[in-house]
């Protein structure tokens, strides 16, 4: 059996990240993938961060193969054919030292391990990790689905995705929960730049995202988005599997309603689909975070729930946690002490990171909009209403008008009812 | 015995499209593999090591990035690697292909003997299938093509079952001999973990232009007497007309059948006895 300081259990951006880091710090490494290549099993929106990024690549947006930078970000509230939006647009974030970039994960995957490689990784594909392997108490490696498929390691990071089945083995883990989980599908459309850019207000090479609520997922608790690739547009929807199901949506009923809306039809005519795509997403924020580490293993990435669906972040979360583990596994082989308590360094590190402060700090979320389900449905339509009250020219004057508006208001909630909401969202979002 | 293995690396044609106005391959993209029946081909020569002994080298022709596919066949368990790769060599058909690729064949011979070389029936990029016999041809072995199984290997012979059209075929040869074979021939294997560790260090062999006394007449595009005078994606098909027969089975039978007549897709045979429609 060959022996590595760390093995790495999966190729998504917190396992390389992982690999990477412990590389540098001088760790025999492996990363062992599932798929053909790293990237083509890892699916996201498509927003990557550019200082989580450069914390693990420093530079990297000078050879990775990004897509475009973002310089405008739309949020937009659908309801029926209406919608009303509101957005930021800087056009410094167009150039060094970036916001974020809308990326295809299949190429960028597959360079952050090239990455990963020249640091000395090794990097085994198409081999799927089935346990871990003990002896006695102890963690001493992995057990591969190949023959001959044991490995032997110091320490195991575990970055096998959302689909938490070897940190439920190890008992690190529970099962996912249909309430506690999203499903995102996900196309990209083909179109030539010229049209993304007229179409999206940009210059050339400059990218924009929109977030689309409301009815964009039929009132379930979830998000739309569009994104601006180089020649393509990735458009994707996802909803908490539980009222989904409850509801009986299917997520590609959910993909084309939210294609068929005026607004969003328009973005994409004429476009081709190249690309259907499909992932769960941990979404059960701070309470679901599983045990972190234990004697030789640190849990980073989806499978330790690093999400914060708020702000649509997760591969940065992951990229972090990803390398906090690598400096962590490095520095308790060095020190001969790959104990739980050792380990506990990883997680004091996340505690004192954005990573699980931000996890914290929206820890009553989830729980908010699931008792107020009737928010995602009632105040877009309300808004909207409002809206074209507001803004139609059709001779009532002005003060009247104003009137009308509130009193619609209080037919949708009522005035307690609105308090409620009101205080409710500040104490879960603020 | 020493086994040599004929392997290309291919787009995945599965995932190549045309594109419809300049009529080129779309390759952006598009991931590469081992030509499948080439796969099969390493498949058979391992089984053959693993029965009798010996060694399997495989050889390639083609850009530096075809390591990869090399890499990948050494982790099922070959033991040498030789890629053979030059702008002198681009641009070349299967007939300069398979001069390029005897010439190095005969080298290794001349070290180490060759018992029997391997490839597949052909490459799912080019349908050819010239490339194999060609090798034969140029280094005097037996060829035999479209092999479905190898029923025996003694010092001297090899018996196999061929596939022909109208049936199947046992022949046999005198070694050494070329075999072509198609993907029924065996199942692929896993490559164990120690095999892929080994193959991940494993630098292929690079053999260039100088490498061999070759000829530079018979290579790359001067060497290649096909030329491609055009490339076109067969027209697409119109949807065709969906009749409702939920509400009149009956008349829309009829109408059917009368259809098909009409635009002499069937036609009656006037000398057939009761072919009437009735």
């Amino acid at each position: 059996m060959e022996n590595f300081d760390v093995i790495v259990v999966g190729g998504g951006p917190a396992g390389l990240s992982a690999a990477l880091s412990a590389a540098k710090a001088g760790m025999k490494t492996v990363v062992i993938e599932r798929g053909d290549y790293p990237g083509t099993k890892n699916v996201m929106g498509g927003i990557l961060y550019t200082k989580a990024t450069d914390m693990v690549v420093p530079e990297f947006w000078k050879e990775a193969p990004l897509e475009r930078p973002i310089i405008e970000q739309r949020i937009a509230m659908l309801s029926g054919d209406e919608s009303i939006m509101a957005g930021y647009r800087d056009p410094a974030w167009g150039v060094e030292p970036f916001n974020a970039h809308s990326i295809l994960r299949v190429k960028f995957d597959s360079w952050l391990a090239k990455q990963a490689e020249k640091a000395g990784v090794l990097i085994l594909t198409e081999t799927l990790v089935e346990d871990l392997l003990y002896q006695d108490d102890r963690v001493v490696g992995v057990r591969t689905g190949r023959a001959e498929g044991d490995l032997g390691a110091k320490v195991v990071i575990i970055a096998e995705g959302v689909n938490n089945f070897l940190a439920v083995k190890a008992g690190l883990a529970k099962p996912l929960k249909p309430q506690a989980v999203a499903v995102t599908v996900k196309e990209v459309i083909a179109l030539p730049k010229e049209k993304i850019e007229d179409r999206f207000c940009l210059d050339e090479g400059q990218g924009a995202t929109i977030e689309l609520y409301g009815d964009s997922t039929a009132g379930l608790m979830g998000v739309g988005f569009i994104y601006t690739n180089k020649e393509s547009i990735s458009i994707g929807v996802g909803a908490i599997l539980d009222p989904m199901i409850r509801n009986n949506w299917t997520p590609n009923d959910l993909l084309e309603n939210l294609k068929s809306k005026p607004y969003v039809k328009r973005l994409l005519q004429g476009g081709e689909t190249k690309e259907y795509l499909a992932h769960l997403i941990p979404e059960g924020g701070y309470t679901s975070v599983p045990k972190l580490h234990r004697q030789g293993v640190l849990v980073v990435g989806d499978t330790a729930m690093l999400m914060n669906s708020l702000n649509r972040e997760g591969s940065n979360l992951a990229m972090i946690s990803g390398k906090i583990a690598g400096e962590v596994a490095a520095q308790t082989i060095k020190t001969g002490d790959v104990s739980d308590q050792a380990m506990t360094v990883y997680e004091t590190r996340l505690r004192d990171s954005f990573v699980l402060k931000d996890l914290h700090h929206y820890r009553h979320m989830g729980m908010f909009f699931e008792k107020n389900e009737h928010l995602l449905k009632t105040y877009p339509k309300l808004l909207s209403q409002a809206a074209k009250m507001y803004l139609s020219a059709d001779g009532t004057p002005k003060k009247a008008r104003q009137k009308e508006i509130i009193k619609m208001a209080f037919e949708h909630r009522s005035k307690l009812g609105l308090i409620k909401d009101v205080y409710g969202a500040w104490r879960a979002l603020l | 015995m020493h086994f040599v293995v004929c392997l290309k690396q291919v787009p995945d044609t599965s995932e190549v499209r045309i594109d419809p106005i300049t009529n080129t391959l779309m390759r952006e993209g598009v991931p590469s593999i081992i030509n499948p029946y080439d796969a099969h081909a390493l498949e058979e020569a391992m089984r053959l090591k693993e029965k009798v002994g010996g060694k399997v080298t495989i050889v390639s022709m083609g850009p530096p990035q075809a390591k990869e596919a090399l890499k990948k066949a050494m982790s099922y368990g070959a033991d040498r690697a030789i890629l053979l790769s030059d702008r002198a060599f681009g641009g070349s058909d299967s007939l300069a292909t398979a001069y390029i690729l005897s010439s190095a064949l005969k080298k290794i011979h001349e070290t180490e003997p060759i018992d029997l070389v391997f490839a597949g029936k052909e490459a799912i990029d080019g349908d050819t299938a010239q490339t194999g016999p060609g090798i034969a041809q140029r280094l005097g072995f037996a060829q035999l093509t479209y092999v479905i199984k190898v029923k025996e290997l003694t010092d001297k012979n090899v018996t196999v079952v061929r596939k022909t059209e109208s049936g199947r075929q046992v022949v046999q040869a005198q070694l050494p001999a070329l075999l072509t074979v198609e993907k029924e021939l065996n199942d692929l294997r896993y490559a164990t973990l120690p095999n892929m560790m080994k193959a991940a260090g494993y630098e292929p062999e690079m053999w260039n232009v100088k490498s061999l006394p070759f000829d530079l007449t018979q290579m790359g595009l001067k060497g290649s007497p096909t030329s491609v005078s055009r490339i076109f994606a067969p027209p697409g098909r119109d949807g065709g007309e969906i009749m409702d027969g939920t509400k009149d089975p009956t008349g829309t039978a009829a109408s059917v059948v009368t259809k098909i007549f009409q635009q002499n897709i069937l036609m009656v045979n006037p000398l057939a006895k009761g072919g009437n429609l009735q």
